[in-house]
Parts: structure tokens; C-alpha cells; sequence
């Protein structure tokens, strides 16, 4: 059997402050990001998880109210690490931003209710992604009265993978803006930022042939664009139950009945005729899932990146199984 | 308890007109307009189906290798339905342009043509798939060659996009705001700008030093040579949203067994209501169901005693394959549970995943099979 060549955290990811978390809708991209900044925050680490995208899916993932446009904390791990959690909102950034050289006073507000400044990033679409990334970089670059940094790491839940070069290629947005003035200059620290070995952009993934093609593509751009991926994260893995030798003849609807009703009689169980057919679909299904599950990580060995793996959690996520996946992360040498 | 949604009633019905897949991205939608009409086409109607973005194994499917901006008769072999199917993938940018064409003079629609800021507008603005994908479901409904047009809408983040982003489009083409930021002055007649003119001469003078100069001016000239087309726009517009409403569209709400796009269709089935729009019911797609009445704990406990005793491991295999199957019907039906009881009025129909994706007629009628199998 082929397996992704699981390769864990590499030295090089380890270095990197700002982990960008980007994946396919519905592969559990933000529970992901959560888990990470929580393995992230072992060993006594303060780590801030950025979310961009106006869904407030932190506060769902860590139990919360509604998070306001500031950082505050949501989870402590043992050893002192904590995690804090900030919902950008483009708005409030945008105003924030034009008080740095404005004073626009209580005027802001008002301007915010007549859809002026959603107005003003519909006439550059790029401004919003000038905005946000611009902020990542503030925390990221943030340092206290020490000259330390505030933050050992910044975890962003990024935008899907369809749209995260867009959204992490300033220099592309910039075309779009004026090519002087206040932005242009705060913009080329950004790219910088972005560009260099502080940045690891992460792609989740469940072993499917949709997600996986979307990744595979994400990683050409991510090239394309000079930008930096990091590792494959691995979702929702489930064991595989078929001993490996059967799970072709399977998937291919050859499943020996007979030898099935013998184990279980075996076990002391005598199913009716209809019950044991059941059980050889389910069987079957399950085959030809793990075949392309198999085929999955083939095309995904072929991108050569360090992989995780996050298991599987069929009651679904609450704050408890978030520390589980934590803890898996950190097992595989997420630091 | 809820309904059974009753497909095959829906799509013989003939007074529906109308089918409009909804939901959240990554739900199966396209899959399911297609499987939807590729059934009603079978069963007689003369039916089209209008998709935004589909996989490319879904579109050669259907015939669809090339992108084409008309519907096309889809002709594959071994389908010879008693109606009739065309189907269409959207182009959004070609439909903006063919609707500036139709409704403004040639030389004033190659000046919008020409335009940066139309440009910007109509290949990257959030809500424009979503205008497109509603301007050219007004044209497909007006032109009359289908007695069915089946809708699958654009893979946006959230299901109610769609119902909103026309209503921005038209609040950022509307040019209010524009002539504010390039002439406060001349914009007069709106009470909020005296409280806010000091602060808007700023903002205006902010915007400017973002986006440039250049870009306003572009935005202006544009909104300009727009101004006149704008009546047409907004009446087209108001036509579909009165076609949504009328009795012979249904929404069908696509969502996937799990509690993201279960929300997201518990939300769109409260907007659909108050905006009186009328609701057939929801498709849970992807469903795993049990095929066997071996009990979990039954299959766990035989499982480990197997393997205690290093034997039969097939039957072992199977059996705990089997209980991750159980484990994972019975999450499924405990979410959707919380999505009934929350609105037990509106029908629902399982569709049970297929083993593989679907990349042929065969799959989609199997599907179809499915949506109507309860």
C-alpha cells in the first residue's frame, strides 16, 4: 500500500510564525485552524487565531460568545499557552486604518451605516484583501516594551483554497490602488512578510478526489505566485477495516459471503439472509472508498510535501475533541 | 414529524416551471439540478437545466465540453428521454455584456465595454455570478422553449448570497454613492449629508488616496454611461424575483448531513418564507444509511471476540466496518432530527451517497432514482 509519506512538522514549517490554514469548503478548514493553534500553544506559547471571513466560526469551535474586533482568549493549554482569537472585521479595519491618517471622527459611523465603506471596497475588490492582510502582519510583527514579540505564533482560517492566492498575492491586489500615498507603503511589508520563510501556508484536505484535485491546484498557484506552502493536513482520516489484500476484489463487489457467515457464526452470530447481504454492500462501499482514498494519497504523494494526519471524530467537534486533535497534531511533531 | 418531499409529483406536476437548487457550497447542488432534470426530461417534460460551475466530468456528462452561454440539446448516447434536455453552463461576464448590449446604444455600450471599472465589476465583484445567474434565468423563462428550467446556484460560501448579492450589485451600480465621492457638492437632496459632509469630504478624500484617482474617474464614467440602462436593469431584476415568487417555482434547499450546511439550510428555508417564496423541501444528500439490522454493539462485541482469538479476520473486518457505519447513520439522523424539529413543516428526501462520484447519465438517473425513492 501506498501512504502519503507522512514526514510530520519539518524544521523549516517549525520556523514559521505565521501559519496561513486554507482549504476546499467543507474540509474542515477552521476546525483544523483551531486545532493548530492549540498544538501550536503547547509548551507554554501565546498563539493568536485570526479569522477573516465574518462567519464568527471561532466562537462556535471554542464555545464562545460572538467575538468583538479585538483579541482575547479562548483557550488555555496546560503549561501556560493560551490561545487568543480575533475576528477581523473589514469595516472596522478600514476605519481603524484611515484613523491612522484621518481624523474622521464620529463621522465613521455614519459612514459605515450608508454602505460607504462596503462601496468603497466594491470599487477595488483588492482593498479588502489589502485590509485583512495588513493586519495579519501588524499581529504578526506586534512586539511588546521588551522588543519581544507578542505572539509566538499567528494562525490565520484563511479564505478557501479557490481564492487564497487572490487573497495572499498583494502585490496583485496593489495593481488595483493608488501607487503612492499611505497603503502602498505599509503594503510592501506585507509582501515581504508574506513571501518569506515566517510564512507557511497550509492546505486541509479530506483523502477525496474533489478536495484533493483543489489542493494539487492550490499548490501549483501557491508556486506560481512565489508564495510558500507548508504542509498537507489531513482530515477527518478514518481507519481503514478491510484487511488490505481484500479490499480490491471488494470494492470490485467480490466479497466471499460464505467465509463472512462462517466468522460470525464463529462468533456465535447467525444473521438472517437479508441482514448478511447488508453487511456485504456496507462492505463493499467501504472498499471502493478506501480504493479512492488510496488513489487520493498517491496524487497527493506526487506534490512532495510534509504531511499530518487529524482523525476522524463521528460525533462531530466540541471543545474537548479540539484538544484531542491538538494533541494528535502535536504527537506528529507540530511545534 | 416531517413530509416526504415527492419528486416525481413536483416534476410532473406541469404547472411547475421552475426548480431552483439552493444551498451551501460543497453540498452537491449541481449534481442534484442535473439529476433533477435529466429525471423530469425522462418522464416528458421539455426541460433545461442551468448550471454555474460544474465539475468537469459532470459537464462532459451532459455535453457540455465546451462553455457555451445558450442552452444545447443534450445528446449522448443511450439517452433518448420522452421530453427533452438542454442544458447551459453560465458565463457570467458574456451574459453582463450581452445585457449591456441589448440595452444601450452601440456606441454608448462600447464605451461601458471599454470601461476598467465595468471590467472590475462584471468578472470580480462577489454578487455578480449571483445577478447573472438570476438575469439569465429571467431570459431562459422568457424565451419559452422549456416548460421546465431547472436552476442550480452559484457555490457561495453561504445559501443566502444569492437572494442578496442582486440587491447589492444594484446598490453599487446605482451611482449615488459615486457621485458622492467624486462631487459631494452636486450630490444634494440627502438629509444624511449635512451631518456627515465635514467627515465625508474626508472619507471621499481617503477613498481616493486608496484606490487612486484614476479609479474614481473611471468608476464615474462609467456610472454615467450607465445611468440610462440602469431603469432597464432594475425592472429585469424585479421581473425574476417576481418569477421566485410565483407558484410555479419551487426551491428545492441541498445540504449535506452535517451541521454546517444543515444551518446554512435552516436559514435559507426562514428566508425563503419571509420573503414568500415557495419552498418544496429539502434534499439531505450523501446520506449513509444502515444496510444491515445487526446492532452496533452486537457487531463491536463479536468483533472483539474474533479477534481475541486470531481468527476470521474478514468477518471481523466487516463487522466493525459495519459499526462505523452505525455510529455515522445514527450522527446523520440526529442532525437532521435538529433541522425537523426546528421546522417540521418542510419535506424532506434522503439521497443515499454513492460509492463513487458521478461522471455519466447512468449516475445522475441513478440519482434521480434515489431523490424520488421514498
Amino acid at each position: 500500500m501506498v501512504t502519503t509519506p507522512v514526514v510530520g512538522w519539518t524544521e523549516q514549517i517549525a520556523r514559521a510564525r505565521l501559519h496561513v490554514v486554507t482549504g476546499k469548503g467543507g474540509t474542515g478548514k477552521s476546525t483544523v485552524a483551531g486545532a493548530l493553534a492549540l498544538a501550536l500553544a503547547h509548551g507554554g506559547r501565546r498563539v493568536l487565531l485570526i479569522e477573516v471571513e465574518g462567519r464568527q466560526g471561532i466562537a462556535q469551535l471554542f464555545d464562545t460568545q460572538p467575538l468583538p474586533y479585538a483579541e482575547q482568549k479562548v483557550a488555555g493549554v496546560p503549561g501556560g499557552g493560551e490561545v487568543r482569537a480575533l475576528h477581523v472585521d473589514v469595516e472596522a479595519a478600514l476605519l481603524e486604518y484611515l484613523s491612522m491618517f484621518y481624523n474622521l471622527g464620529f463621522a465613521g459611523r455614519t459612514l459605515r451605516k450608508m454602505g460607504a465603506i462596503e462601496f468603497a471596497t466594491t470599487l477595488a475588490p483588492g482593498l479588502r484583501d489589502v485590509l485583512l492582510t495588513g493586519k495579519i502582519k501588524e499581529c504578526v510583527t506586534r512586539t511588546d516594551e521588551t522588543g519581544r514579540h507578542v505572539y509566538d505564533a499567528v494562525v490565520v482560517d484563511a479564505p478557501p483554497t479557490g481564492r487564497i492566492v487572490k487573497f495572499l498575492d498583494v502585490t496583485k491586489a496593489m495593481a488595483d490602488l493608488a501607487k503612492v500615498g499611505p497603503i502602498k507603503g505599509q503594503s510592501d511589508g506585507v509582501v515581504r512578510l508574506l513571501h518569506s520563510g515566517d510564512t507557511a501556508v497550509h492546505l486541509v484536505t479530506l483523502l477525496e478526489e474533489m478536495p484533493v484535485r483543489e489542493t494539487i491546484e492550490a499548490v501549483e498557484e501557491l508556486d506560481g505566485a512565489d508564495l510558500r506552502p507548508g504542509a498537507i493536513l489531513l482530515n477527518r482520516v478514518r481507519p481503514p477495516r478491510l484487511p488490505a489484500r481484500s479490499v480490491t476484489a471488494a470494492a470490485d463487489g467480490r466479497v466471499d459471503a460464505s467465509r463472512v457467515r462462517e466468522g460470525l457464526r464463529s462468533a456465535g452470530l447467525a444473521l438472517a439472509e437479508e441482514d448478511l447481504d447488508g453487511l456485504v454492500e456496507e462492505t463493499v462501499e467501504h472498499a471502493i472508498r478506501v480504493q479512492a482514498e488510496q488513489r487520493a494519497r498517491e496524487q497527493l504523494a506526487e506534490i512532495d510535501l510534509p504531511a499530518v494526519e487529524l482523525p476522524d471524530h463521528v460525533d462531530g467537534i466540541d471543545v474537548g475533541t479540539l484538544y484531542e486533535l491538538a494533541e494528535a497534531l502535536v504527537d506528529q511533531g507540530v511545534r | 414529524m416531517s413530509g416526504t418531499l415527492d419528486m416525481d409529483a413536483l416534476i410532473d406536476d406541469p404547472d411547475t416551471r421552475v426548480i431552483v437548487c439552493c444551498g451551501s457550497g460543497g453540498v452537491g447542488k449541481t449534481t442534484t439540478a442535473a439529476a433533477i432534470a435529466v429525471r423530469a426530461a425522462e418522464r416528458g417534460r421539455a426541460a433545461v437545466v442551468l448550471t454555474i460551475d460544474p465539475a468537469r466530468r459532470l459537464a462532459q456528462a451532459l455535453g457540455l465540453a465546451e462553455l457555451g452561454n445558450s442552452p444545447r440539446q443534450v445528446e449522448v448516447a443511450g439517452f433518448e428521454p420522452k421530453g427533452s434536455l438542454s442544458a447551459m453552463m453560465l458565463d457570467m461576464r458574456r451574459t453582463f455584456d450581452d445585457m449591456v448590449l441589448a440595452h444601450a446604444g452601440p456606441k454608448r455600450a462600447e464605451e461601458v465595454l471599454a470601461n476598467p471599472f465595468y471590467r472590475t465589476i462584471s468578472s470580480s465583484f462577489s454578487g455578480t455570478q449571483e445577478y447573472m445567474a438570476m438575469e439569465k434565468l429571467g431570459q431562459l423563462a422568457a424565451e419559452g422553449s422549456w416548460d421546465l428550467i431547472v436552476v442550480d446556484t452559484p457555490p457561495s460560501r453561504s445559501a443566502l448570497d444569492f437572494l442578496d448579492a442582486p440587491q447589492r450589485l444594484s446598490t453599487a451600480l446605482d451611482g449615488r454613492m459615486i457621485k458622492l465621492l467624486t462631487g459631494p457638492a452636486r450630490a444634494g437632496g440627502w438629509g444624511l449629508r449635512k451631518v456627515v459632509s465635514a467627515g465625508f469630504g474626508l472619507f471621499a478624500k481617503a477613498v481616493s488616496t486608496i484606490v487612486g484617482g484614476q479609479m474614481l474617474a473611471d468608476a464615474s464614467a462609467f456610472v454615467q454611461a450607465f445611468d440610462g440602462m440602469f431603469g432597464g436593469f432594475r425592472e429585469r431584476a424585479l421581473k425574476t424575483y417576481e418569477l421566485l415568487r410565483s407558484s410555479g417555482t419551487a426551491f428545492v434547499v441541498v445540504a449535506a448531513p452535517e451541521p454546517d450546511a444543515l444551518r446554512e439550510a435552516s436559514y435559507f428555508v426562514e428566508r425563503l418564507a419571509e420573503e414568500q417564496m415557495p419552498l418544496a423541501g429539502l434534499v439531505v444528500n450523501r446520506t449513509h444509511p444502515v444496510l444491515s439490522g445487526l446492532p452496533a454493539a452486537k457487531a463491536l462485541g463479536a468483533a472483539d471476540n474474533l479477534e481475541a482469538r486470531g481468527g476470521a479476520p474478514l468477518a471481523a473486518a466487516v463487522l466493525r466496518l459495519h459499526a462505523d457505519r452505525v455510529a455515522l447513520a445514527q450522527r446523520e439522523r440526529r442532525l437532521v432530527t435538529r433541522f425537523t424539529k426546528a421546522h417540521p413543516a418542510v419535506a424532506l428526501a434522503h439521497v443515499p451517497a454513492m460509492a463513487s462520484d458521478v461522471h455519466d447519465l447512468g449516475g445522475l438517473r441513478e440519482i434521480g432514482d434515489r431523490l424520488a425513492a421514498e
